[in-house]
């Protein structure tokens, strides 16, 4: 059960404002979507190793070489503001 | 008044000194100019895969045997979800659940006892970029980020909750560096940041078997600052309990000039990273051969080499306990003893002069310009006679200084010692002539006035007389002169 408190903590994780009104769908939808996969809880998965990937695929290594950086007025090109060679962002805490 | 006992567990985060990130192939150099060492993945851009470097996987297996511990079969990576600026993909790769390695320990010596404290863990994950702030954080109006240092590898070690001071703590710390160092996968320069630690610490009255609250401390640079943060740490706890007040679990920050731990506002440091398994990187299966290859390889550490030292060399326990504290004064050390089978006397001369002219010049081993094989020769020219060890002590500094061999600079200098007995008769009969009161001193009785005649000897032979023979010839002279 996703109470309203559980949606303003998550909501307060992700940074994300909402209105009395977004927190009310939310909970409502948040309770649908749960509704939904309870369907799966009643299928017995004792013998069934937890899923870590849904493709059958392991052990995808690099070699340890070093490559081409980025020029770095590409990657400071969409930063919403910078400080010479720096990301400028607001105030942390 | 009740009687506290501490107790104190570490997370230590590690840097592998790989070539490239974890999961791209941009640099892991130190320094650069900011956000030079980046690329897409690292960045965070929209689309792009990260793909695990395999050399980190290895010397993270690497680091985890030395330290005793079971390697996964199964292993896999996690995101670790957070807002904050130091990672621009708002979560961090790291491993929760299936860590590549746990269960393990090391054993640290505190007052002449062994204690073993256990490795709950290690896992590896990416480093994360760099904050810079006018002031502290609490007071710049702004940051500035750079990346240069987002997905560099990191092993984090956390210990069990095992350590009962700030001192063992601190000889953990010590121990645990000198182990990685052995393994060779990582520098561990803490003024760098290649080495960093965190520490969960409380107290209990002396007998609970229940655990206090604790609190988080971080920004733990230096094992000083490490001892002192617990220090101060214990003491703060031990005060609120003896005015019956309770600890409050939360993260604080050691403040290195106040000399006390802070809290840090707790909102930004709320312990609800919603891991879940990262969909880009596929699970690991450890492959125990491979394990095994790495365990082939790895060298001699630093407890079985000490105890070789005691043994195989007859060392007191001292001298292989320094000699044995970082692999470079170990291999220098055989390296020498190889070359000159004496290991006592080649400890002495590494931990006596060697180690106070590396102090008093701030240099490394692996920087200083004498080459084992040349303090070798060093102390053959003693054993052979060709020098004084007066002698020796003045040409070991010429050859810190310059590098040079021992026998040029004994050639170049005219040091060879003087064992021509007529000589160094020559010079003793001078001396008694010109010193008449300290020889009837003597002859008198009093034995102090040898050592001022044996001191003119060897000022006018500038040291080169052999420091046995002066005595011998000079002690015959006025003996035989009393008659």
């Amino acid at each position: 059960m996703v109470t309203r408190e559980d949606v303003e903590h998550v909501a307060l994780l992700g940074r994300l404002e909402l209105t009395e009104e977004e927190k009310e769908i939310y909970t409502r939808q948040l309770n649908d979507i749960l509704g939904h996969f309870q369907a799966l809880q009643r299928l017995d998965t004792g013998n069934i190793q937890p899923t870590a990937h849904v493709l059958p695929l392991k052990n995808v290594y690099r070699e340890d070489w070093v490559g081409q950086h980025m020029p770095r007025e590409d990657a400071l090109a969409n930063c919403p503001d910078r400080d010479e060679n720096y990301f400028k962002v607001p105030k942390i805490v | 008044m009740t009687n506290y006992e501490t107790v104190i567990g570490l997370e230590v985060h590690v840097e592998l000194k790989t070539r490239s990130k974890i999961f791209c192939d941009s640099t892991t150099e130190f320094g650069g100019e900011p956000n030079t060492h980046v690329c897409p993945v690292c960045l965070g851009l929209p689309g792009v895969l990260p793909v695990v470097n395999k050399t980190v996987v290895e010397y993270a297996i690497r680091a985890a045997l030395a330290l005793n511990c079971q390697i996964a079969g199964f292993s896999k990576f996690d995101r670790k979800n957070y807002y904050y600026p130091d990672m621009p993909k708002n979560y961090q790769i790291s491993q929760y659940d299936l860590p590549i390695a746990g269960h393990g320990y090391l054993d640290i010596d505190v007052n002449n006892e062994v204690r073993r404290i256990g490795i709950t863990r290690l896992h590896m994950e990416e480093d994360t970029g760099k904050l810079v702030h006018q002031g502290t954080i609490t007071t710049t109006p702004y940051s500035l980020v750079d990346y240069n240092r987002a997905g560099v590898p990191l092993v984090e070690i956390v210990s069990g909750p095992d350590l009962r001071s700030p001192e063992e703590a601190r000889v953990y710390m010590e121990k645990l560096k000198t182990i990685i160092q052995y393994t060779g996968v990582s520098d561990c320069k803490m003024e760098e940041g290649s080495l960093r630690c965190d520490a969960n610490i409380s107290i209990r009255p002396v007998g609970n078997e229940q655990f206090g609250t604790k609190t988080e401390i971080k920004n733990l640079n230096s094992f000083k600052a490490l001892y002192r943060a617990l220090s101060y740490e214990v003491e703060r706890q031990t005060g609120v309990l003896n005015k019956g007040g309770r600890i409050v679990q939360e993260t604080r920050t050691w403040d290195e000039r106040e000399g006390v731990t802070l809290p840090l506002r707790s909102k930004e440091y709320a312990h609800d990273y919603r891991y879940f398994p990262d969909p880009d990187l596929v699970p690991m299966i450890i492959d125990p051969e491979w394990v095994e290859d790495i365990r082939r390889s790895l060298p001699e550490l630093p407890d079985a080499r000490r105890e070789r030292y005691m043994q195989e060399y007859g060392l007191p326990g001292y001298d292989a306990g320094i000699l044995t504290s970082t692999k470079e004064l170990a291999d220098f050390f055989e390296s020498c003893v190889s070359a000159y089978p004496n290991p006592k006397a080649v400890s002495n001369w590494m931990m006596g002069d060697l180690s106070r002219l590396l102090n008093a010049g701030g240099v490394e081993l692996t920087a200083c310009k004498i080459k084992p094989a040349q303090l070798a020769s060093l102390l053959q020219l003693m054993d052979e006679g060709i020098i004084s060890g007066r002698i020796a002590k003045t040409v070991f500094e010429e050859m810190f200084a310059s590098g040079k061999d021992p026998g040029d600079i004994v050639k170049e200098k005219g040091l060879v010692q003087i064992s021509d007995k007529s000589a160094i008769m020559a010079v003793v009969e001078d001396v008694l002539a010109k010193n008449p009161k300290s020889a009837a001193d003597f002859r008198a009785g009093k034995e102090r006035a040898l050592g001022f005649l044996v001191g003119q000897v060897m000022k006018t032979t500038r040291g080169k007389a052999n420091p046995e023979l002066v005595d011998k010839l000079l002690k015959e002279k006025l003996l035989q002169e009393k008659l």
